[in-house]
């Protein structure tokens, strides 16, 4: 096995409103290795952006995080007992891109500043120095004419060139892992499959590892090794992009798969996955995917813990029956 | 940016023009110089010759011409009262006003800025509690009432600063503070929602995500986004300072400006002061208004000038 870079271990992460606490994620435990690329999906709510956020040691208040670790490398980020995070790996070693590539950009600074703020902040460059290798990022994410487009305003770019700013200014510092939220999911689709395609350049030239944060099933089985099925704060299913595609074992992984028009070319139809995940503010104490499941028994009121299979982990104890085709029939 | 500037200036010159029109009308309108000027004793003969001496017995339309020349010329005839050119009196009390709304405003600036923003930082925290519940209490303070406690207490009871005047930077503390007061409650408001709201974008995020310390993004980044609408407040701040709070608070002080002076011109009836007196704040005005459209310009390249 390569090396394991990030370790998420039993993370929680709660919400303090005025409706309640909102338990965001709930026992998350994720772990990734050098040079992987990691899929991360779920349906809106379930807590990936929480998840990523935790790990950028970015949830503020009204958030906390109410449990668990995450570690780099072995050195604790965040979690109990951990009161600054060592500098220099937020930022540098990790890095992150945003959804929207027309809000994460400072609306008033040039982007050539705002990528010589990151290159100065973590390669110690000055001056023309600084701006060499702003440009030279610039290139790297292929935006030709570099040296113009430093002094233009973000509004004078397109959402998918303001997405490859953001990921000029995200390898600015020459990182190990990147995490992005959702990338490509304003961009148009050709766009989309550009910056993909830049991100797997990038990710076999410099090494890079990445969190990958999305909706959408197919860019997970073009661009991951690994996958992570989020549900309701938990994770439910883990392991390798090509057996869980071939073989589901959670059947809210099965009904996602199903539910993906391109992934099911094989089988006779889609299936929507009926009903709404629970609320956070008072979570089940099982299966929170218990009363949508096709295949639920009165033991799913249990909690369910993920449970290693022969490639990957999953929490349920129905694992492995054909939910969406019993549940049809 | 030459062309808005020239556009600007032409519209600007309109509305001072409709602006020294208005006062004008008012002028005649509202009562007899002539009988304010001279003392009750006058005799018809000499009310008739002072009359004519000014110009007032001549038909409206020939006054209204002879003081649109004037005002092009920025000639705007003698002071009734001081006995020299208008102008010469608005140019003399001018620096003194400018002093005083300088000194104020520009205090009431530099502190809402950091103190807004400290506030922001914790939204219903202590700082934010204490700041909000000053500011409310500096916004419901009216300025005379302001004035004359503060000469109360500092000049008369404590002795610390002189109860009115000028000369000293001493005489200037209380006016200037007096002055300040209800721009910076409403300036330290305005930059504490305008930074929750800023701090709360997703550029700031990946500001955080970049590893950039609060310091900075708070220096750099947002203070910059907050700016244009600042600049917007502080310069209708200007506005009402200028054309404003600088009567009340000149007259509480005996400041000798601009807003003194127009309230002794009216008192005593002296119309073509009170002409070049208006005429001039209002250009001010406009130029204000100029400047803070290329400023903000300036600082934000999205901003259309038209
Ligand atoms: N600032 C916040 N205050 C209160 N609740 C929050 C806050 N941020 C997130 N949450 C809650 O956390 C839960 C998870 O949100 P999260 O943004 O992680 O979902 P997601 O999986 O990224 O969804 P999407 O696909 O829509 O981005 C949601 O139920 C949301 O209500
Ligand atoms: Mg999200």
């Amino acid at each position: 096995m390569t090396e394991t870079l990030l370790e998420i271990d039993d993370l929680h992460v709660a919400f303090d409103t005025r409706a309640g606490v909102v338990q965001a994620v709930r026992g998350v435990s994720l772990t990734v290795g050098r040079g992987e690329t990691l899929g991360l999906v779920g349906e809106s709510g379930s807590g990936k952006s929480v998840t990523a956020q935790a790990m950028m040691g970015l949830i503020d208040v009204p958030g906390r995080i109410s449990g668990g670790t995450v570690r780099w490398c072995g050195t604790p980020l965040v979690g109990e007992g951990v009161r600054r995070a060592p500098r220099n790996i937020w930022g540098r070693e990790i890095t992150m891109i945003f959804q929207n590539p027309m809000t994460s950009l400072n609306p008033l600074m040039t982007i050539g500043a705002q990528l010589q703020e990151a290159v100065r902040l973590h390669l110690g460059l000055r001056g023309a120095a600084a701006r060499t290798r702003a440009a030279d990022l610039l290139n790297a994410v292929g935006i030709s004419g570099a040296a113009r487009r430093l002094d233009q305003y973000p509004h004078e770019f397109s959402g998918g060139m303001r997405q490859r700013v953001m990921i000029a200014m995200a390898i600015a510092s020459e990182p190990r892992l990147l995490i992005a939220d959702e990338p490509t999911t304003a961009l148009d689709v050709t766009i989309q499959a550009q910056i993909l395609e830049l991100l797997a350049e990038l990710q076999s030239q410099l090494g890079l590892s990445i969190i990958l944060i999305t909706h959408d099933l197919g860019i997970v089985a073009g661009l991951c090794h690994r996958v992570a099925v989020m549900y309701a704060g938990q994770i439910v299913e883990t392991g390798a992009v090509d057996t869980m595609f071939e073989q589901p074992a959670h059947p809210y992984t099965q009904g996602l798969i199903r539910s993906t028009p391109l992934l099911d070319a094989c089988d006779d139809r889609l299936v929507a996955i009926d009903g709404t995940p629970p609320g956070l503010l008072i979570p089940p104490a099982g299966c929170a995917f218990q009363p949508r499941c096709p295949v639920a028994t009165a033991p799913c009121g249990v909690p369910q813990v993920l449970t290693p299979t022969g490639t990957g982990a999953v929490a349920c104890c129905r694992a492995g029956i054909d939910a969406w085709k019993v549940g049809a029939a | 940016m030459i062309e808005f500037i020239l556009r600007r200036l032409f519209q600007g010159a309109l509305v001072v023009l409709g602006v020294t029109a208005t006062v004008f009308v008012v002028t005649r309108l509202a009562g007899d110089p002539v009988a304010l000027m001279l003392p009750l004793s006058a005799t018809a003969e000499q009310r008739a010759a002072f009359s004519a001496q000014i110009g007032l017995d001549q038909p409206i339309w020939i006054q209204f011409a002879r003081y649109a020349q004037d005002v092009v010329t920025l000639d705007f005839g003698d002071s009734l009262w001081q006995r020299r050119p208008a102008m010469e009196v608005v140019l003399e009390r001018l620096p003194n006003t400018a002093l005083l709304v300088a000194t104020g405003l520009g205090g009431a600036v530099l502190l809402s800025i950091p103190m807004g923003a400290v506030a922001a930082l914790r939204p219903g925290g202590l700082v934010d509690r204490l700041t909000t519940s000053l500011s409310l209490l500096g916004l419901a303070m009216p300025q005379f009432w302001l004035g004359l406690m503060a000469i109360m207490v500092f000049s008369v009871m404590l002795k610390w600063l002189p109860t009115s005047g000028f000369g000293t930077p001493a005489h200037l503390v209380l006016p200037a503070i007096t002055l300040a007061l209800t721009p910076l409650a409403r300036f330290t408001m305005m930059v504490r929602a305008a930074m929750i709201d800023e701090l709360n974008k997703q550029y700031v995020q990946t500001a955080r995500a970049k590893g950039l310390t609060l310091r900075r993004i708070l220096r750099v980044h947002t203070l910059r986004n907050i700016l244009v609408p600042f600049l917007s407040i502080s310069g209708w701040e200007l506005i009402t300072a200028l054309s404003g709070y600088t009567v009340v608070v000149e007259t509480v002080f005996g400041w000798p400006g601009l807003g003194l002076t127009a309230v002794q011109a009216i008192q005593r009836g002296d119309l073509f002061l009170v002409q070049a007196i208006v005429f001039s704040i209002a250009f001010m005005i406009v130029v204000i208004g100029i400047l803070m459209d290329v400023i903000s310009k300036l600082i934000d390249p999205r901003i259309e000038l038209n």
